[in-house]
């Protein structure tokens, strides 16, 4: 079955299918393949996994009960998704991790870019965040609650301990990677040092704040089922938790997939900003 | 100001580096003037402190002892008065050749017609009015020196310092950068401080070699250069060329000879 999915289906790929078997291009370190390849490789481990699902869920080898069909997952997303409240739950949601996740953004951009930057702010901040960072954001939940109760600010205040460090502790890492002889000549070209900021480390670790963003908001996604496992009554993470008590692991399954899926459109959305921003990264300029 | 008085003049400037491993005396006390519109070299082995001289010149480092007088006023950190190119690349990599160029007039609030202008006349000057549109991945080695070159021309500095700007050529793309400097300098009479440790290179660019002692580093030496302008490629073959050649190597051989 899977290897009737390489049937080539133009002359093309035909040939890089002999390249595939008889060179050994693929299997050059750094080496470049084509785009084809590289998709087809990509293609079958996901069909892989599918059919690994499928011989153990259609063939009996594992109960229902633990893993149910491809089909029954997918019947039950139709259903969630028609008559249930798999929308509104997605809504709920992606605003508690938006919320969360923009707030950290909002503080630990300027804050990591001064770090990055100012011995004296990476002196005061890094201590104590490189401390912190190392406290994990789901052991928090109950001061949470007791500080600010079960309501939004409370999930949203978990998304946002569960990334804020990090991401400013990278954005600092990120500014001080900005190469030092470009400051100095912005100097000799006459930039103040607010303009040092505006016209130089600003844009020289724009690209390296948008890889940081894209990279920690796929975090924020996985800080969700926590914030929303304790004290939530809507929500993917809370979908979840309810399918588990009554026995519904197909909708424990569209409830991760969903997420799954979610985390890599913003992911796809932040690498399409990234592509359209920097095309001075790129020698073709595309 | 009177008409002879020295465009650049360093007065006793030495400096001294704190490290973890003790004090590192990169520059004993050193004096030397330069003149309005001159092209000094200034020539020595690695680590004998000429980028230190350079960086105090630019304000970029304070020096331990000294001053530094540019038109007579001691200098008080970088500022604009005092262009760099540095050995390593250093264009604004997310800026275009022609936005890299009017860099600095941008920030002295020049109109776009203004700036427009300069840009078209340094690209013409460095022979790349096709890469005006170009971010600088898009050049070679070379390209990219020339239009750091017009980035700090452009800004109209009184004084242009150059670190060992053409090190990271290959010795073709070196040759042709030197011309193409002597060309704009020509053009804009500017006083240039450029370090090297390439002799040929001292000698092709100077009205005078500035000759420098291995670490920690003193003015050996001043060789005036007194090859007719313009001067082209074919200079190197002359006798009078060689001549300076045998010099300055005999000169540097004393001082290798000193510190073994
Ligand atoms: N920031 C610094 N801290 C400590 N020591 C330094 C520093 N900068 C330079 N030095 C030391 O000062 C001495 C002179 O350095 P400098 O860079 O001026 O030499 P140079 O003549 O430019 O050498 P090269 O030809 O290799 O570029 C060297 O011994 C160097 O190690
Ligand atoms: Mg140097």
């Amino acid at each position: 079955m899977v290897l009737s999915l390489h049937m080539p289906g133009s002359f093309k790929s035909l040939i890089e299918l002999g390249d595939f078997y008889m060179g050994t291009k693929w299997f050059t370190p750094n080496k470049e393949i084509s785009k084809t390849l590289y998709t087809t490789a990509g293609l079958v481990v996901f069909i892989l996994f599918l059919a690994v699902w499928s011989i153990l869920s259609y063939g009996g080898l594992v109960n229902p009960v633990f893993l149910p069909t491809p089909t029954a997952v997918l019947a039950t997303a139709a259903d969630l998704l028609i008559h249930g409240d798999l929308l509104s739950n997605i809504g709920i949601s992606f605003t508690r991790v938006l919320a969360g996740f923009l707030a950290a953004a909002i503080i630990g951009i300027p804050l990591g870019i001064l770090m990055g930057s100012l011995k004296i702010m990476e002196g005061a901040f890094e201590p104590i965040i490189g401390f912190i960072r190392y406290m994990p954001a789901s052991a928090f939940i109950p001061l949470l609650i007791l500080w600010i109760g079960l309501g939004e600010p409370e999930k949203m205040s978990v998304i946002f301990l569960g990334t804020f460090f990090q991401l400013t502790l990278m954005i600092m890492d990120v500014t001080k990677n900005v190469q030092n002889e470009l400051i100095e000549v912005s100097y000799t070209l006459g930039a103040k040092k607010f303009q040092v900021y505006t016209k130089v480390i600003l844009p020289a670790s724009l690209p390296g704040i948008v890889d940081t963003l894209r990279i920690t908001f796929g975090w924020a996604w996985t800080y969700l089922v926590v914030a929303e496992i304790v004290g939530a009554s809507s929500g993917l993470g809370y979908m979840i938790m309810q399918a588990s008590r009554f026995l519904q692991p197909d909708k424990i399954i569209v409830g991760i997939i969903t997420i799954g899926i979610l985390g890599l459109l913003t992911d796809m959305i932040f690498k399409g900003i990234y592509r359209a921003s920097f095309s001075w990264m790129r020698k073709d300029g595309f | 100001m009177a008409a002879n008085a020295p465009k650049l003049e360093i007065k006793d400037v030495g400096k001294v580096f704190k490290t973890k491993k003790g004090e590192t005396t990169a520059l004993e006390k050193t004096s030397f003037t330069i003149s309005d519109g001159e092209f000094v070299t200034i020539l020595g082995p690695s680590g004998c402190g000429k980028s230190t001289v350079l960086r105090i010149v630019a304000g970029l480092e304070e020096a331990t002892s000294g001053q530094v007088l540019l038109d007579g006023l001691e200098i008080n950190g970088p500022g604009p008065d005092r262009g760099m190119v540095f050995q390593s690349y250093t264009l604004f990599p997310w800026l275009t050749v022609k936005e890299n160029i009017v860099f600095g007039l941008k920030l002295k609030g020049l109109s776009q017609k203004e700036r427009d202008d300069v840009a078209g006349h340094y690209l013409q000057l460095i022979g790349l009015e096709q890469f005006g549109g170009h971010y600088p991945i898009q050049l070679s080695g070379g390209m990219k020196q020339r239009v750091a070159i017009a980035r700090a021309l452009a800004n109209d500095p009184k004084i242009l310092l150059m670190d060992e700007p053409f090190g990271a050529l290959d010795a073709q793309t070196r040759n042709i950068m030197q011309e193409v400097l002597l060309k704009a300098w020509e053009e804009s009479k500017k006083t240039i401080l450029f370090i090297t440790h390439d002799v040929d290179e001292s000698i092709f660019l100077a009205d005078s070699v500035y000759l420098m002692t291995a670490r920690p580093g003193r003015l050996k030496k001043k060789v005036p250069i007194s090859l007719e302008r313009p001067r082209e490629f074919s200079v190197k073959g002359t006798p009078e060329f060689a001549k300076y050649k045998e010099e300055l190597l005999y000169l540097i051989r004393e001082e290798s000879l000193k510190s073994v």
